[in-house]
């Protein structure tokens, strides 16, 4: 599994409620579901990936975060993920909102657009960043509505989301981001994990 | 043919009260079984046929010796394991493989019941098939699953019997029937009654019957269980053993000669009154309604585990509607699973080999079972 799903299961304790947005083939779920007893759900928009997680016995449904989240109550679930896919929706903040309503937290993780390779990649080679955490090529890339991790910082203070958790993922490394070292892990980070509630 | 050797049949002692206001005694419900019910008793699945559809669920089918309408997806190895589960199903009230039926004889006349038999409704023939529970001594049952009208079987089933079942499969259904739904069944109706042969429902009496109303009735729905993708791949133009048109009105298209065909084997297997009986039932049904309104409430006191599956082609029961079960569960934060299956067999594709549908059925209920 990789660091990232490592770092979110951290997040959360046992015996939770959670909803997966975006699930895939239902890694984090199974893990969730085999190490802290979660009563997980996952929402997922590729049919083949749907039936991957029903092939491991994972509860799926097949849909769009943009439309289907609003079949869920409010407060429906403990803890709402959202991994690296905040950036594909054409509405990121109509998705926040919808997170933060279904879940009493989220956890919403992003690949760092103010990362230096980034940035790099800009600078020197004037053409559009690849990296391993954003591999696509400007023309067929699902990231819309890319963002850094200090974009997203003051995403939250402007909309009063409150961040408990703000976490720098570098290679292997993880790290807590506050006020005073933001300008530095937004440079040496390749993803940010946010756990946010409102 | 001596059929009361091969219809098993459950006489249901204890009184049922239709919805219509009767009620019924000691009545027939014919039931097939496949497999073994183990020791524990926690492996059987009730499976629902569909509209046309009979007891006989795969292998020959003993009375038509067709093979059964669910031989792709029930069997040894397949996705409903009859290596594994135990499955049972059950005749509909209302048909005429042997349960109570309009072709019975009713015991006021002496004659067969023709369109004097009680209308029912998709809660009667759940509430009739519940007995068969307390027959094999089954507590609970670990699934239940069938499609299109047997998909409104088991949203009914669960909401009547919350506790009676783990896991819940609706296929290609809907928890309440569309005007669309119910126009095109009243044109089967229509094309039964109009057949001179029908004669008010009393045709048994009269030693006739309405074959012609009937496959008419048949090769309108069968339009509405393809999809026009299917239909245009499968048949096109292409002409029925002519080199031209023949400025007639004889099949001259292979979609004609196939229609003529499905509607010309159809009245052998099938009678005209538990086909304006059965549809009927399928028009009055509206799970929310029951509930006024609500569909989560239909749900509400179930614990079990649903998979709810759809087709991309069928627009008889197009996604949105099976999805629109899925958004009642989980306004009330119950289990539910959903996929839409990519297929341009149409409503169909429940009944053919879509390997994508069979293998998620498979894999919910292999799953389902180990975890139990």
């Amino acid at each position: 599994m990789k660091n990232e799903f490592q770092v979110i299961a951290e997040l959360i304790e046992k015996d939770k409620k959670v909803l997966d947005v975006g699930c895939g083939d239902g890694i984090l779920m199974e893990f969730l579901k085999n190490n802290k007893n979660t009563n997980i759900r996952g929402l997922e928009i590729s049919k083949s990936k749907v039936q991957e997680c029903i092939a491991k016995g994972l509860t799926v449904i097949e849909g769009n975060a943009e439309k289907d989240l609003k079949q869920f109550p409010d407060k429906s679930f403990e803890y709402v993920v959202l991994s690296q896919t905040l950036q594909a929706f054409l509405n990121p903040e109509l998705v926040i909102n919808e997170l933060l309503r279904v879940g009493k937290k989220a956890i919403v993780t992003i690949p760092n657009f103010g990362y230096w390779r980034v940035r790099l990649h800009l600078l020197i080679k004037g053409t559009m960043p690849i990296t391993k955490t954003l591999p696509d090529e400007w023309y067929n890339t699902p990231n819309i509505h890319m963002c850094s991790i200090k974009d997203f910082f003051y995403f939250a203070k402007s909309r009063k989301i409150k961040i408990f958790k703000s976490l720098a993922l570098s290679n292997q490394n993880v790290s807590i981001i506050n006020d005073s070292n933001l300008t530095i892990k937004n440079f040496f980070a390749d993803l940010g994990i946010f756990l946010i509630e409102k | 043919m001596n059929t009361e050797n091969i219809i098993k049949t459950l006489i249901v002692k204890k009184p049922l009260k239709l919805d219509c206001g009767k009620t019924i005694n000691e009545f027939p419900i014919a039931y097939e079984t496949y497999g073994s019910l183990n020791e524990k008793k926690d492996n059987a699945i009730l499976v629902f046929h569909a509209l046309t559809g009979d007891q006989f669920v795969t292998g020959q089918n003993p009375i038509t010796k067709k093979d059964g309408w669910w031989s792709y997806a029930v069997g040894p190895d397949k996705a409903i394991d009859t290596k594994k589960y135990f499955i049972i199903c059950a005749n509909v009230m209302g048909g005429c493989m042997g349960s109570f039926g309009p072709s019975h004889e009713d015991p006021n006349t002496g004659t067969a019941f023709g369109a004097n038999f009680p209308v029912i409704t998709i809660n009667d023939m759940v509430n009739a098939q519940y007995n068969l529970l307390d027959h094999f001594g089954i507590d609970k049952l670990f699934s239940i699953a069938g499609g299109s009208m047997g998909g409104m079987q088991v949203l009914q089933f669960i909401s009547n019997f919350p506790d009676k079942a783990k896991t819940v499969i609706p296929i290609a259904c809907t928890s309440s029937h569309s005007a669309q739904n119910i126009a095109f069944n009243e044109l089967g109706r229509q094309a039964i009654a109009a057949d001179s042969n029908w004669k008010g429902g009393d045709y048994s009496s009269k030693d006739t019957i309405p074959n012609k109303g009937l496959a008419v009735a048949r090769m309108a729905a069968h339009i509405t269980y393809l999809s026009k993708k299917g239909l245009q791949e499968k048949f096109g133009r292409k002409l029925q053993e002519r080199e031209d048109l023949k400025f007639g009105f004889d099949a001259d298209f292979q979609i004609e000669s196939y229609l003529r065909y499905q509607g010309s084997v159809f009245v052998d297997r099938f009678d005209a009154n538990s086909y304006l009986y059965i549809t009927r039932a399928m028009d009055y049904f509206d799970l929310a309604k029951q509930y006024k309104g609500n569909l989560s409430d239909a749900f509400r006191a179930t614990r079990a585990k649903f998979f709810i599956i759809s087709f991309t082609s069928d627009w008889l029961y197009p996604t949105q509607e099976n999805k629109d079960i899925v958004i009642a569960l989980n306004s009330i934060g119950a289990d539910v699973g959903f996929v839409e299956i990519e297929s341009d067999k149409g409503h169909d594709s429940f009944l053919l080999d879509v390997p994508d549908f069979l293998s998620a059925l498979k894999n919910f209920l292999d799953k389902s079972y180990t975890e139990n």
